[in-house]
């Protein structure tokens, strides 16, 4: 098998993903743990460029790297939430671990190799262009970009509700600020 | 083979001039900074070292190197070792799609003036806005104390709300340029700088930016009165330097963006490309020390008033309103 230098690319990021997934879910100091998230979500990203979606690869540092786990470190660093007891991770528990998630790597590829046999072969380099994805996103799944976005606008207005509710009740108590 | 070493020796030379470029110009706004503030305030301003005191960036930097690197005892060393360099690094990666000049055709080569012009280079571009907050907040929190705390949670929920406003106001630009790329923005504005047709949209990237960059009158992050210096409070020598640094190449960011978004990045007549980028460049940061010697700072509730009451809905109705007239025509 010849290697050529998007292969050795991409098992270089492919190891560093699996590699600060494992510690993010192993460290016991949680500030640690979400670092080492967002370094296997700035891989990621790498990944997505190397299969030539740069557009995805920005989308995923700006919103999971960039937004979603700066509130993580946020909340981590507002809660200070106590370390976690000495659990020990033993033989039994990680047999079980992984055997679960043997599983489902096993049924996903299974499942992939049934529904496309050409699955196994390399995949060839290909760039989307943002107008291509857009285009493609809004022409093809309009209906499910409309249904994400009011799901997100009932989180948002909800999320207003629950902030103001707390907040009319502290000022009967208290002088604001 | 020897092509793709060509490509690879030009790659290298554009990243050295531009580096070299950003930081020394980095070095010489803090003196310009200084230089207007001494005037605004009737002082003179450093005029010691070297004629009008141009040896003044250099002798802050020996200052800085040769001082001691000290840690607070409860800091978490790798975290606060690295955070200084997520602030500077993520700056300086900005400038990789900023285009300084026309394409320059040199032996029948054509090589464009730009590290990389990627297709979604405006988006890279708001990546490294997300990712510079990580320094702020780990540079406080692995600090130990509290004022650093306080400092970097005032400056992480200052950075994500004028995100959205600085990356609303951007919008109608792109619908105006058809493109993502900073390179296709600059073009698209060969007849008129945006700033003429988008002035609402300036605005608000400006005032955004200026927040961004968490200087007066948005310096909450760093309030000297109440918080010591903020989320650097800790931070000693050559590693409160990277900061210092990071901040003055966040507003050459700013200052390069403003010009390449509104008034038409490299494009003048008479003089080259490049000079007119530099020009308008510090053309904006001078705008910026200006606001800084004359404002008061912001209360935190006004701080976030304005991003959050004013700016967003108004950068919201301004992509309305360019979509209205765009379909109209």
């Amino acid at each position: 098998m010849d290697m050529t230098v998007y292969a050795v690319f991409f098992y270089i990021i492919a190891a560093l993903i699996i590699v600060s997934a494992g510690m993010a879910i192993t460290r016991k100091h949680m500030v640690h743990a979400v670092l080492y998230l967002v370094v296997s979500f700035l891989a990621t990203a790498l990944l997505f460029y190397l299969l030539g979606a740069p557009l995805l690869a920005v989308f995923q540092v700006i919103i999971y790297a960039g937004a979603i786990m700066v509130l993580f470190l946020f909340i981590v660093m507002m809660i200070r939430p106590a370390p976690a007891g000495e659990r020990s991770l033993t033989a039994g528990r990680l047999a079980a671990a992984f055997g679960v998630c043997g599983i489902y790597v096993a049924a996903a590829l299974v499942l992939a190799f049934m529904a496309a046999p050409e699955a196994g072969r390399p995949m060839a380099a290909a760039a989307a262009s943002p107008f291509a994805f857009g285009f493609y996103l809004f022409d093809r799944h309009w209906l499910a970009v409309e249904m994400v976005s009011l799901l997100l606008l009932v989180a948002l207005i909800g999320a207003l509700h629950l902030g103001r509710a707390g907040r009319r009740n502290q000022s009967e108590r208290k002088e604001p600020l | 083979m020897g092509l793709w070493l060509t490509g690879y020796a030009i790659l290298m030379f554009k990243i050295g001039v531009i580096l070299t470029g950003v930081l020394l110009l980095a070095a010489y706004l803090v003196l310009l900074e200084r230089k207007l503030l001494g005037r605004f305030q009737a002082r003179i301003g450093p005029n010691r070292a070297g004629i009008f005191g141009l040896l003044q960036p250099i002798a802050d930097g020996i200052k800085l190197l040769a001082k001691e690197d000290v840690m607070p005892r409860g800091a978490h060393r790798r975290i606060f070792l690295f955070a200084p360099a997520v602030v500077t690094g993520t700056a300086l990666l900005t400038f990789a799609v900023v285009p300084m000049g026309p394409d320059l055709h040199l032996g029948g080569r054509k090589i464009p003036m730009v590290v990389t012009d990627m297709n979604v280079g405006l988006l890279y571009v708001f990546a490294m806005a997300s990712l510079s907050v990580y320094g702020v907040v780990l540079g406080g929190w692995a600090s130990d104390s509290k004022y650093a705390m306080l400092g970097s949670i005032r400056g992480a929920a200052q950075m994500i709300s004028y995100e959205l406003a600085l990356g609303l106001s951007i919008v109608p630009v792109v619908m105006l340029a058809g493109s993502l790329s900073l390179v296709d923005i600059v073009q698209a504005q060969a007849g008129r700088p945006f700033v003429l047709v988008q002035p609402l949209a300036f605005v608000i990237f400006f005032v955004s930016a200026m927040a961004e960059s968490k200087r007066i009158p948005f310096d909450l992050p760093e309030a000297e009165a109440e918080l010591g210096s903020g989320y650097h409070t800790e931070y000693s020598g050559m590693r409160f330097g990277m900061f210092f640094l990071g901040e003055y190449v966040q507003i050459q960011v700013l200052g390069a963006l403003t010009a390449v978004f509104f008034l038409g990045g490299w494009r003048g007549p008479f003089l080259p490309g490049p000079l007119w980028l530099l020009a308008k460049i510090v053309l904006v940061v001078t705008a910026m020390i200006w606001i800084r010697a004359t404002l008061p700072r912001f209360r935190y509730d006004q701080l976030m008033d304005l991003g959050w009451k004013f700016l967003i809905p108004a950068a919201l109705i301004n992509i309305v309103i360019t979509g209205f007239v765009m379909v109209g025509i």
